[in-house]
């Protein structure tokens, strides 16, 4: 069947017309209900490195939503000075959109973990006990074998010792590195020790095994089969508790007690 | 009535879009880890396979030939896209693992090959059919795979515990290979050989360069 031009432009044009209407529309139907889901997410991590969340403990929206609510407050921290933005919302703060805005971050020097850009604004979550504070939840994120893996790790109110630690993305090999989801191994890290008595971020993955967090407080065994991740995750979590991380404020808090 | 049959069931061992045509192989071998994800994955492609079909076989005689692969590849493209915002919606956890094999259904060969080769010549209704029967053929070999995969590369179905594994203080020493993509590559090698087994008239003859050359003997191409 031959058709004229303009009949073929008329077709395509109806064609794009209503595809786009179909698409937005369904991007705008289901906007809210995405972004209450990686809202979601982000409080079930955060409750679960604090050690407020059994790993695999079902529990409705709401009942994350009033828990979080209840024992954790979000902060905006100044990264280079350490100093927290009183002033700042921290609700919808994004900062892995502030890290890939050159407004609002910065180029990262060279690092182990490839991490390229550091925001110049980082958010950090406060786990408070009756107004007493029980831990600091800091993002990190870097360079695994594959993938980029985004997660938290916990400090206890001494600022240095770990309370848990969790990725909430990577696209490692599922079983070996992929193993950074495994609470088997997620639980070798509370109790150890990130930075040394100078206040260097010494934490390292280890190839092999490591001792019982009391004689060997520095060091976590390797994921088995993922030498390349298990060096990465050493690697992003000093970057982060470090200078060019979020180091300054944790040495401020540090110092200022633990208020 | 019996050709809405064969539509459907036709696709399921007879015709399987993975194992006969070797068409999907990709995301086959992507997301096939776990049966969670496959499954989720699978109904994804059913749903994106049978509005393709029904979209096409609906306007088949309106769109003209000059343009017709590209406003095919319109409407998956929109159909994967909604798809993809529906599982970020509803079943958020299963669409963070999926990533970008959801988006990459738009290049499953499955899908245009079936608007091209079927929903282009024949109604609404048989279309359907082809597209449910598609789906559900690509969805057994996708099964099937991560059944294997899942069971013998982490010991779990749907995430549940059935070998115990070193790691967990268990018995079961994982197979490492079965959790990389080759497994699932040579799963569907032996799902492939187990069809033929089965149903021998699937076995390609035998084609040899020479035939062409000679003149009066015919070489099967396929």
């Amino acid at each position: 069947m031959q058709h004229s031009t303009s009949y073929i432009l008329l077709f395509a044009a109806a064609v794009c017309a209503v595809c786009s209407v179909f698409v937005s529309g369904a991007a705008v139907l289901l906007e809210d209900r995405q972004k209450a889901n990686v809202e979601l997410d982000r409080q079930k991590r955060v409750l679960e490195v604090a050690g407020l969340l059994a790993k695999g403990e079902s529990l409705s929206r709401d009942e994350i939503s009033r828990r979080f609510a209840d024992k954790i407050v979000a902060e905006i921290v100044d990264l280079e000075s350490g100093a927290v933005l009183e002033g700042m919302d921290a609700t919808g703060f994004d900062q892995r959109k502030a890290a890939k805005d050159p407004d609002t971050s910065r180029v990262a020097p060279a690092n182990a973990a490839k991490v390229r850009r550091v925001p110049n604004q980082g958010q950090i979550f406060r786990y408070l006990e009756d107004g007493r504070l029980q831990a600091v939840i800091v993002p990190i994120s870097g360079q695994g074998l594959w993938s980029t893996l985004y997660g938290y790790i916990a400090l206890a109110a001494d600022m240095r010792t770990v309370v848990g630690i969790t990725f909430y993305e990577h696209g490692e090999t599922p079983g070996l590195g992929g193993e950074v989801d495994n609470p088997r191994w997620q639980a070798l890290w509370p109790g150890r020790k990130a930075y040394d008595d100078n206040g260097r971020a010494v934490i390292d993955v280890i190839k092999g095994m490591a001792g019982p967090a009391d004689v060997d407080p520095y060091r976590v065994d390797g994921l088995s089969g993922a030498t390349i991740t298990s060096r990465g995750v050493g690697a992003l979590v000093r970057f982060w508790l470090g200078n060019d991380g979020f180091g300054p404020y944790l040495s401020a808090q540090r110092v200022g007690g633990s208020t | 009535m019996s050709a809405d049959r064969d539509a459907l069931l036709d696709p399921l061992f007879n015709n399987n879009p993975i194992a006969l045509q070797v068409l999907g192989i990709c995301s086959a071998l992507a997301v096939t880890t776990k049966l969670e994800t496959s499954l989720v994955m699978s109904l994804a492609v059913i749903a994106v396979l049978l509005g393709s079909n029904v979209a096409v076989s609906l306007i088949r005689n309106q769109v003209p030939a000059s343009i017709r692969i590209i406003v095919q590849l319109t409407i998956i493209a929109s159909l994967v896209i909604v798809t993809d915002q529906v599982l970020k919606a509803f079943v958020f956890d299963i669409s963070k693992q999926l990533s970008v094999f959801v988006g990459l259904i738009i290049t499953n060969c499955i899908i245009m090959g079936r608007a091209e080769a079927f929903a282009m010549q024949n109604p609404v209704r048989i279309s359907a059919m082809d597209a449910l029967g598609n789906g559900f053929g690509y969805a057994v070999v996708l099964m099937v795979v991560a059944f294997i995969r899942e069971l013998f590369g982490s010991g779990k179905l749907f995430g549940v515990t059935i070998l115990r594994t070193v790691n967990e203080g268990g018995w079961y020493e994982p197979n490492g290979l079965m959790v990389l993509a080759p497994a699932a590559f040579f799963l569907i090698g032996c799902f492939i050989w187990a069809v033929r087994a089965w149903k021998p008239e699937q076995v390609e003859e035998e084609f040899h360069v020479g035939a062409l050359l000679e003149p009066g003997h015919e070489g099967h191409l396929r």
